[in-house]
């Protein structure tokens, strides 16, 4: 088989994985060899689903000994199986990244016999690039779960970032659907990978040269919508994640129904897009806006809105806290204001230093009013149109517009077709029309 | 200011030579009319005056810059002139001689039209080398490795640094279309700046069209059928930078 032929299979293989950011570590480069990496990450070109293509993503080989029932290479699944030789791999990032075209490497494996054997593969390609070819580039690995510790360190050792996917959010689905995979199995590499991290950390305090464990830090991705979790478990898990092993990024992944099973959602099911859309804009809230996964869905409100972003329903629900002065509100709060992000409240914060604001200062600062009005003051003064006391009234207000055009483009909530807004019309066509119109009378 | 004819100032479009036009602007006590470059048409009644490039007198306004202003306000002025803002050299001589009026606070009084104009030509500045970053495309001809790039800024200067730091073990040229200039670097030696009216690359190597077909098929199988999102993509990646990429080479 041609190289041409590999790399379009275990590309394809690979390309539902979403955890390709090249980001999270400083590294200047090094005379001698080829590379550099920048913390915020670089993305090098935008694929035609818009979304960034920065690490040459694809599999080490597709010849998967498990059988996940989700997964488009599970072992019943009939399709062309091939694996990368280190030297093609090799070949292929020195040639793409000296042409700019990628920011590093991204290398993930179906398991090929055990995990142990997977492992060294990939060690061999990773130890070819580095050494031999010198790369100083950005090297993104998957962590096998199974796999012995002592390769999981190896491979930590070569890469920049690692990752360990949690496949699905709850046991009872992994058992359902990937039945050789447990929460035990892939917690493990999870915590060792974390306790290096900590480890090398202490070593670094102590002597500079000394080498750097995985110095990206880690990440994990699940896959929404193909088991019934509500979002509420998803996010409660995503918090848990962040604060037991410090992940920097927990990645969601609508599910892409690729397979035909019975445990799966049909086939012809859109991909839950706009509910992975609110698991990240929770997930932003969780990371930079000091919430709690419990205060953006409670018991009553499992799961999220599908006509206002999680930040506005919070405010929606908790009137109470608002209207806030802008002027003297402490900057935890100000963040909480639905329209306010992170830049804006920190520019709030510094020009309320030198003057008192009001709402054209406001507009100065770039700070933009269009949900922000209904819940802030300024200098005790309100510009809400509408009257404060019914929060069903606000909520009606800054509602997503544009979510009926969405509606149209075969959104899904829920693994269920939205129904699209229909336009009122005195002159639409009636039931009777629609008769008349077969039979030829109009 | 004091009266007196309004000149059209016109230099040889160098950095020196601008701050030997703020120099001259001193002295005549007004501001000029316009300032031109010395290869455009003449075609205005203002009197004229040609601005000699004079390396002393350009080393003593520059220096004046922090001295007199503030850092900051010498580093915008420096990234400023290479904006493609509009009547750039007039925008900038009004935000020295502001500098020079306020001094440090200039840089913070972004309300004032001048300091408005130049924050925002700054930024497209910056948002565009950092474009040139991620898109730009290196072609293997025969030894080194070459790109074109069509930029509406200057960003050549800005970009080179972080090439030459990455590639620090290839040889490659970058050649500036838009203002006709290019940049040099080779293995752990020569860098350089150069001027040159047009330069074609040598013709790709075989091995070269081999890794520009595997990138093409990467690129296009990498995208998940079922999110194909062309909007959100040209917000990410703006066509204008398409033209010069591999993976659109031959389908535009």
């Amino acid at each position: 088989m041609d190289l041409f032929e590999k790399l379009e299979i275990l590309t394809d293989a690979a390309k539902y994985d979403v955890a390709c950011t090249s980001s999270g570590v400083d590294r200047p480069g090094a005379p001698g060899a080829l590379g550099s990496a920048v913390k915020a990450g670089i993305c090098h070109s935008f694929a035609a689903d818009g979304r960034c293509i920065s690490l040459l993503k694809v599999l080490m080989s597709n010849d998967c000994a498990y059988d996940c029932t989700y997964c488009v290479n599970r072992r019943s699944q009939e399709c062309r199986r091939t694996s990368f030789t280190p030297e093609e791999l090799c070949t292929l990032t020195m040639q793409f990244y000296r042409r700019n075209y990628i920011e590093g490497l991204f290398l993930s494996s179906a398991v090929v016999r055990n995990p142990d054997y997977t492992c060294e593969l990939m060690l061999q390609a990773l130890r070819m690039l580095r050494e031999r070819e010198r790369f100083w580039g950005y090297v993104h690995v998957k962590a096998i779960p199974g796999a012995s510790p002592r390769l999981t360190q190896q491979l930590g050792m070569l890469a920049d970032r690692m990752s360990v996917n949690i496949e699905l959010p709850s046991q009872k689905s992994l058992s359902l659907l990937a039945p050789q995979k447990s929460k035990e199995k892939i917690l493990t590499p999870m915590r060792q990978i974390r306790d290096g991290i900590a480890e090398n950390a202490k070593d670094i305090v102590k002597y500079k040269a000394a080498p750097r464990f995985v110095p990206a830090g880690q990440s994990t991705q699940m896959i929404i919508g193909a088991t019934p979790e509500p979002d509420r478990q998803v996010l409660m898990l995503a918090e848990g994640l962040y604060k037991k092993f410090s992940l920097k990024r927990v990645f969601f992944s609508a599910y892409m129904p690729v397979v035909s099973d019975r445990a799966l959602p049909a086939r012809d099911t859109p991909p839950p897009l706009l509910r992975e859309h609110r698991l990240y804009q929770a997930d932003w809230l969780l990371r930079f806006y000091g919430f709690q996964a419990g205060e953006i869905l409670d018991d009553a409100h499992p799961d999220f809105d599908p006509l206002l972003d999680p930040k506005c329903s919070w405010a929606v629900r908790h009137m109470e806290h608002f209207p806030v002065e802008v002027n003297r509100a402490p900057y935890e709060m100000l963040l909480r204001v639905p329209g306010i992000g992170v830049k804006s409240a920190r520019r709030i914060r510094s020009a309320r230093r030198q003057a008192t604001l009001d709402f054209d200062g406001l507009k100065k600062l770039g700070v933009v009013l269009k949900r922000a009005r209904y819940f802030i003051t300024c200098k005790g003064k309100s510009i809400s149109p509408l009257p404060m006391d019914d929060p069903a009234v606000i909520a009606g207000a800054i509602r997503e517009r544009g979510f009926a055009q969405m509606g149209k483009g075969g959104q899904s909530w829920q693994g269920r077709e939205l129904p699209a807004l229909e336009q009122l019309s005195l002159f639409a066509p009636s039931r009777e029309d629609g008769v008349k119109r077969l039979t030829g009378q109009i | 200011m004091a009266a007196g004819p309004a000149y059209i100032y016109r230099y040889d479009g160098s950095y020196p030579g601008f701050l030997c036009c703020v120099a001259e602007c001193f002295r005549d006590k007004r501001l000029p009319q316009g300032v031109q470059l010395l290869d455009e048409p003449q075609a205005t009644l203002f009197p004229i005056k040609e601005v000699e490039t004079r390396p002393g007198l350009a080393q003593r306004v520059e220096r004046s810059l922090p001295e007199r202003i503030s850092p900051l306000a010498h580093s915008m002025v420096r990234r400023g002139f290479l904006t493609c803002m509009e009547e750039k050299e007039l925008r900038l001589l009004r935000f020295i001689l502001l500098g020079y009026k306020h001094g440090a606070k200039v840089t913070n009084m972004s309300t004032h039209d001048d300091v408005h104009a130049l924050d925002a030509a700054l930024l497209y500045l910056k948002n565009e080398a950092h474009y040139h970053v991620e898109f730009l495309r290196f072609a293997e001809c025969g030894g080194f490795l070459a790109s074109t790039i069509t930029p509406n800024n200057l960003v050549l200067p800005l970009i080179a640094p972080h090439f030459c730091e990455r590639l620090n073990t290839e040889d490659f040229v970058i050649y500036e279309k838009t203002h006709q200039m290019g940049f040099v670097h080779q293995a752990g030696g020569r860098r350089e700046f150069f001027q040159a009216q047009g330069w074609d690359p040598p013709k790709p190597t075989e091995a070269e069209e081999r890794f520009r077909a595997l990138w093409k098929k990467f690129y296009d199988t990498v995208a998940v059928e079922g999110r194909v999102n062309p909007k959100l993509r040209r917000g990410n990646m703006p066509m204008r930078y398409w033209v010069n990429m591999t993976e659109f080479q031959g389908r535009l």
